[in-house]
């Protein structure tokens, strides 16, 4: 055995053995708790069907049940029920606060309304492992961090992929081109597209095959012209949309007066502020000025347009070093969310919100 | 043909989306045009995604170094990819509760809900954590004040990153009110309002030009290296 593995084998074993006396002490760590919600949707009658019906009464059914909490299952199905010919039901869980578990449990023991849920807290202690897993990367390269980085990977594009279908591809490519379709299984309130609409998800469509054509051994030449479109769409919309709100709009929030006069309540002006009101407008308006300078280069810097090109230099190691430390105050942000996750919601050492009466 | 015509779909393409922001009647033909565009662009991520299906496999028939990792990726990305397509778990919107995926994939409980909460959230988020430890250690080794541009960063950043905290607060908290504008708190704030918005607004100034100009590059057909093969 390698010195290195010697060395996580050891960590391992004092980890685990502090997490098994962690469960033993107090309330314990790491559990989920869901509270159950009975749907009951009238289903419209066959002449109304396609409208929608908006008739969805939803209500808390205090009745023993099976209380665990349904992650798989199709759509329709699973815990979905057709309770009569014109209406179906089905339960929803919702994430409860240990505290009112624990209150639910003094008030009657034998409540099944609120109950621990094992696939959320599976999921729990899975997201406790992923993020030990990505801080572990700070001792050394190891397996478990090349575990969490692939399925990163993996998680992600098929993510974003399922956000483009069914937020872009469903309602805007299947409704034009196949709006039964779309009617019937996903969104009964699609208008019916237009001609025009239809040609031109039609030649998206053909973009969209010739793009995937790059994927074949051969001809990946045809690619090139759904790339072209993008390319050209892209120059199109980025040339007005930067113009209109960078350059125009920076541009006009720089002319400020020099000179300002701040009033307080009673309509004297305080000279206080205003004097730093104008120096900071004094002060913005020549960085902005200084700095174009720097970024001008058809006139040599020398002279005047050498003087004010440093000022701009100082100006721009401001706004980096300033860009610097907000960008680290942002990461160690989410670090401290990080380290709330596993201390609060995971080891239920700390208790901020007072979810469990700590 | 495979240089010309790609050329002009993209000149009919940026100028059609250029004349829809100026000429009302070409408005339409704009909001087509993005249509498509947005078509085009989520069609991308089948590519994408073919791409890195194809990647790994290969990885895997090879038996590369770190097969068993392009396992775990392709595992995790046809799953997920199943459980998003197929809406597992999702129940039909109780406003059209006869459509049976007509409700969101956000539901809470689903198993899509699922994955982000307990697998997207908690890796990327960390992810992103880490680099407050290698951001820092970088600053470490490189920030030396040398020079007045040196100090002017290293001093600007001590004062954002201290202004921010409670550290900062307690430093500079026991000067008085005449001169309350100097505690690391309101500097902070000054520093952010004057100098960093000048220097950002100039920035975005030239940026905005830059993108007109290889805009105007690419749509008048002056600028081609994006077809591959040099700017001929």
């Amino acid at each position: 055995m390698t010195r290195q593995a010697k060395t996580w084998l050891i960590i391992g074993a004092v980890f685990v053995a502090l997490i098994v006396v962690r469960g033993m002490i107090g309330q314990g760590l790491g559990r989920v708790y869901v509270k159950r919600t009975d749907v009951t949707v009238t289903l419209p009658d066959a002449a109304a069907a396609g409208a929608p019906s908006a008739s969805a009464n939803e209500s808390i059914n205090v009745s023993p049940s099976a209380a665990s909490t349904q992650v798989t299952g199709a759509p329709s199905s699973g815990t979905t029920s057709a309770t009569s010919a014109s209406t179906i039901s089905w339960q929803e869980w919702k994430q409860v606060p240990p505290l009112e578990f624990i209150a639910a449990q003094k008030a009657n023991p034998a409540q099944t309304e609120i109950a621990l849920s094992w696939p959320r807290t599976i999921g729990l202690w899975l997201a406790a492992f992923f993020t030990l897993a990505i801080f572990s990367f700070l001792y050394a390269d190891n397996p478990f961090y090349k575990i969490a980085e692939s399925l990163v990977v993996g998680v992600s594009a098929a993510y974003w992929g399922v956000i483009g279908f069914w937020d872009t591809l469903v309602p805007k490519m299947f409704g034009a081109l196949t709006p039964g379709l779309v009617k019937s299984l996903v969104q009964p309130s699609l208008v019916a597209p237009e001609r025009l609409q239809q040609i031109s998800m039609v030649f998206a469509l053909i973009l969209g095959v010739m793009m995937l054509w790059r994927l074949l051994p051969r001809g990946g030449w045809i690619s090139a012209w759904p790339l072209a479109f993008i390319v050209g769409v892209t120059a199109g919309l980025k040339i007005v949309s930067h113009v209109e709100s960078d350059l125009m709009a920076q541009a006009a929030a720089t002319m400020k007066p020099l000179v300002v006069s701040v009033t307080d309540a009673s309509g004297a002006t305080n000279m206080w502020d205003s004097w730093w009101a104008s120096v900071a407008n004094v002060l913005l308006v020549t960085g902005v000025i200084c700095c174009l300078t720097y970024f001008f280069f058809s006139v040599e810097h020398k002279g005047v347009v050498g003087g004010a090109a440093r000022v701009g230099i100082w100006y721009l190691m401001i706004t980096f070093g300033a860009s610097f430390g907000f960008t680290v105050m942002g990461r160690i942000a989410l670090l401290a969310a990080r380290v709330e996750f596993l201390f609060d919601d995971w080891l239920w050492l700390i208790d901020p919100n007072h979810f469990r009466g700590l | 043909m495979k240089r010309i015509i790609p050329m002009w779909i993209a000149i009919i393409g940026g100028f059609a989306m250029m004349l829809s922001s100026f000429v009302p009647l070409a408005e339409s033909a704009g909001e087509m045009f993005a249509d498509v565009f947005n078509v085009v662009a989520a069609i991308a991520f089948v590519l994408g995604a073919g791409s890195l299906a194809k990647q790994h496999l290969e990885k895997l028939s090879r038996r590369d170094a770190g097969w068993g990792y392009s396992i775990i990726t392709l595992g995790s990305f046809l799953i997920t990819l199943f459980i998003g397509l197929l809406k597992i778990g999702i129940h039909p919107n109780p406003s059209f509760p006869q459509a049976a995926y007509s409700g969101s994939n956000d539901a809470e409980g689903s198993a899509w809900s699922w994955i982000y909460e307990y697998m997207i959230t908690p890796l990327t988020s960390t992810m992103f954590a880490l680099l407050a430890f290698f951001v820092a250690s970088a600053a470490f080794r490189a920030f030396r004040a040398k020079n007045t541009e040196a100090i002017l960063l290293l001093v600007t950043a001590f004062i954002v990153l201290l202004g921010r905290t409670f550290a900062g607060v307690v430093l500079t908290g026991w000067f008085p009110d005449w001169a309350s504008g100097l505690r690391l708190e309101n500097l902070s704030i000054y520093v952010m309002q004057v100098f960093n918005t000048a220097g950002n607004r100039a920035i975005m100034i030239g940026i905005a030009l830059g993108v007109a100009a290889t805009g105007l590059r690419i749509l008048f057909g002056i600028d081609r290296s994006w077809l591959g093969g040099g700017d001929a």
